[in-house]
């Protein structure tokens, strides 16, 4: 039984340095950036449909990147974050919110379905929990084939009460996959806080019914992410089996582009925002590394030039021919 | 040729494909080491490993999803259902995930998957153990269903699914795993999407799929010995739908009746009925009429159980009705 053990608490990455955390941020800040300016084309109407942000949560998806840019990413549908992070450009991303040709799925997914083959990046996903199986899939197949990767599966607390989020964790453990579990819980399935969704609200524990190693921790300095995926990383690719990590974040915007978020408590996005990921990490270099006010000018220029024309691509690219409708129903048949 | 039984068959598909292509593997309840609920697998765990031959838990959402995964990144899973009444549990991933991920990702990923085992009427089971899916599954783009009745379909049927790049439904029956057929000593494949004139006939066309085919041929050898010459077309697949075959039938005989298992109601019998009107209206010489379960959950005992699926006498008189316009 491995209910005892847990992960080495030192990971086995150096600690940052001004120029690493400085790439750090700037991820983070691009992915900030392109969402905000995702929000602002939803209101004018040319993004449509769900529009998930995840504003708030970028040092989950930035900081897990670090340890696992060769693995296989799935994530759910407040993905934009996980597949920036993974190797998705701006373009590709907004391009596929505007629902263009050039997107990062043909135009065919949107913002709940952005993939990314080149990068591993397997896909967001909208049925709640239903992903988490896949994920396990690609641990079988990466276990059976000795690639050395892992699978890497983000998912929020409200996916922790899904059947298949238990299912999934089960042949995991079973057959002692190399697999990492991410339950980002920000809080929130939908409108819905944490304490009246769950009895038990500590996620990470859920592990312990199916004898998987686990850890809860808070997610907000890009670094410890970084060093905890890093621990994990390993862990599951030595081959000791998965884990489930609960990184404990919190997201600024409702859960949808069309939800105000009314129902939080009144001072609760106030008090959180002073953990901001951005800001929690703009603090360290210019505190613990002295990075100069100039070079995070230069930075937040560059940002802004980035998602500026990742926009005017958006805009300019061409919408899917209509030739191409059947397409990507079948993959066709060789010989 | 040599005579042997379906599941021999079904067996010697796998293992064949599976000697060929090391990505294959076989997953699901009972496969390994009890050689499968139904003996499919029988003897595979010994020859291909614990890798290959995997048992899991009684959780199909987790391994039907672990195997569409699996596809994705170029493995070629076949994901057996002890039968498919246990597939409603898994449904989520055969039609959210399998039936969707080549199109959601803009063709960057395809699923070369198969899930299969019985499906439909297997006596006296009750309700939950009884259900035909076809109808579910035939609905969803993405998706290719297949079906037989002989050992040689059962064969090259399976073989071709375990081939094609795409998510393949293959329902089998309990009631047929022992009946033997023939089948080539040679390989051979039958491509997906073909039906196949199991009798040819002018005076009407029988339409039927999966074990149903016993039936019709029962009845079309009553309606013989009547001077009423039946032909019959065994759809094998019903997703992709093979019309040509279909329509030049109807458009020799000029009428038409579909025989199969599941409901009425919105069953795989209405669409080809839809279809047939569409494409031979001016030749049908009578309504096209259908014959398939009635329209009750499958009840136990057995008298009940017998008036709930086609059985030779229901299609002999639905013909005649047929035949009489």
């Amino acid at each position: 039984m491995s209910q005892n053990q847990s992960l080495p608490d030192k990971s086995s990455l150096p600690p940052v340095n001004a120029e690493e955390l400085t790439g750090l941020y700037r991820e983070m800040l691009l992915i900030r950036r392109v969402e905000e300016l995702a929000a602002k084309a939803y209101t004018q109407r040319k993004i449509l449909g769900f529009c998930h942000l995840y504003i708030g949560q970028e040092s989950v998806a930035v900081g897990a990147a670090v340890s696992t840019k060769d693995d296989y990413w799935m994530a759910a549908y407040r993905e934009h974050g996980q597949a920036m992070a993974k190797g998705v450009s701006a373009k590709a991303m907004m391009a596929e919110l505007f629902g263009k040709a050039t997107g990062s799925s043909k135009g065919q997914g949107g913002s709940m379905h952005i993939f990314d083959r080149e990068n591993k990046f397997m896909g967001g996903y909208g049925i709640v929990g239903g992903h988490v199986p896949l994920a396990t899939g690609v641990a079988w197949a990466a276990k059976q084939r000795k690639e050395g990767r892992v699978a890497v599966c983000f998912f929020g607390d409200g996916a922790a009460h899904q059947g298949a989020f238990f299912e999934a964790m089960c042949l995991a453990q079973l057959y002692k996959l190399p697999a990492v579990f991410i339950c980002e819980n920000n809080f929130y399935a939908m409108g819905t806080p944490l304490h009246r969704q769950s009895a038990l609200t500590d996620m990470s524990l859920r592990a312990l019914g199916v004898g998987m190693v686990r850890e809860q921790l808070e997610g907000f300095d890009v670094e410890v992410v970084r060093d905890r995926v890093a621990a994990a990383a390993d862990f599951a690719r030595e081959g000791n089996g998965p884990v489930l990590l609960e990184i404990v974040t919190y997201r600024h915007r409702g859960h949808s582009m069309s939800d105000p978020a009314k129902y939080r408590p009144e001072g609760e996005l106030d008090e959180k925002k002073k953990s901001d990921p951005l800001f929690i990490t703009l603090n360290r270099l210019k505190n613990d590394f002295g990075v100069t006010d100039e070079t995070i000018k230069a930075i937040h220029d560059d940002v802004e030039v980035e998602a500026q024309e990742a926009w005017t691509f958006a805009h300019e690219s061409p919408e899917p021919d209509p030739s191409t409708l059947y397409d990507y129903t079948y993959a066709p048949v060789e010989g | 040729m040599a005579m042997i039984p379906i599941r021999e068959a079904l067996r010697q598909a796998m293992c064949e494909e599976m000697r060929r292509d090391d990505s294959i593997f076989l997953m699901g309840e009972e496969v390994a080491h009890y050689n499968g609920a139904y003996k499919v697998s029988q003897g595979m765990l010994e020859e291909f490993g614990e890798d290959r031959i995997v048992d899991t838990p009684i959780a199909e959402n987790g391994f039907a999803g672990l195997g569409v995964g699996a596809a994705m990144v170029g493995m070629r899973p076949i994901i057996e259902f002890m039968t498919w009444n246990f597939s409603l549990v898994a449904f989520d991933q055969v039609i959210n995930s399998a039936s969707k991920i080549y199109q959601m990702s803009g063709g960057q990923y395809s699923v070369p998957i198969v899930f299969r085992g019985p499906n439909g009427l297997a006596e006296n089971l009750g309700s939950q153990h009884s259900t035909s899916v076809d109808s579910l599954y035939a609905h969803f783009p993405g998706l290719k269903v297949v079906t037989y009745a002989t050992a040689y379909d059962a064969k090259g049927l399976l073989k071709a699914a375990i081939r094609d790049p795409n998510p393949v439904v293959f329902l089998e029956s309990e009631m047929t795993y022992g009946i033997k057929g023939e089948v080539p000593d040679e390989e051979y494949v039958i491509p997906l999407g073909k039906a196949d004139i199991k009798r040819p006939g002018n005076d009407v066309t029988l339409i039927t799929w999966g074990k149903q085919l016993f039936n019709v041929e029962k009845a079309a050898e009553q309606l013989a010995a009547e001077g009423i010459d039946a032909e019959i077309v065994d759809l094998r697949s019903l997703r992709p739908l093979d019309h040509e075959t279909v329509f030049n039938s109807v458009v020799k005989t000029g009428r038409a009746v579909v025989i199969h298992e599941g409901f009425l109601y919105a069953g795989v019998g209405a669409e080809i009925t839809a279809r047939i009107q569409e494409a031979c209206f001016d030749i049908l010489r009578a309504p096209v009429l259908r014959v398939a379960n009635r329209d009750v959950p499958q009840p136990y005992t057995t008298n009940l159980e017998k008036l709930v699926v086609p059985n030779p006498e229901r299609i002999v008189q639905t013909v005649r009705q047929v035949m009489e316009r």
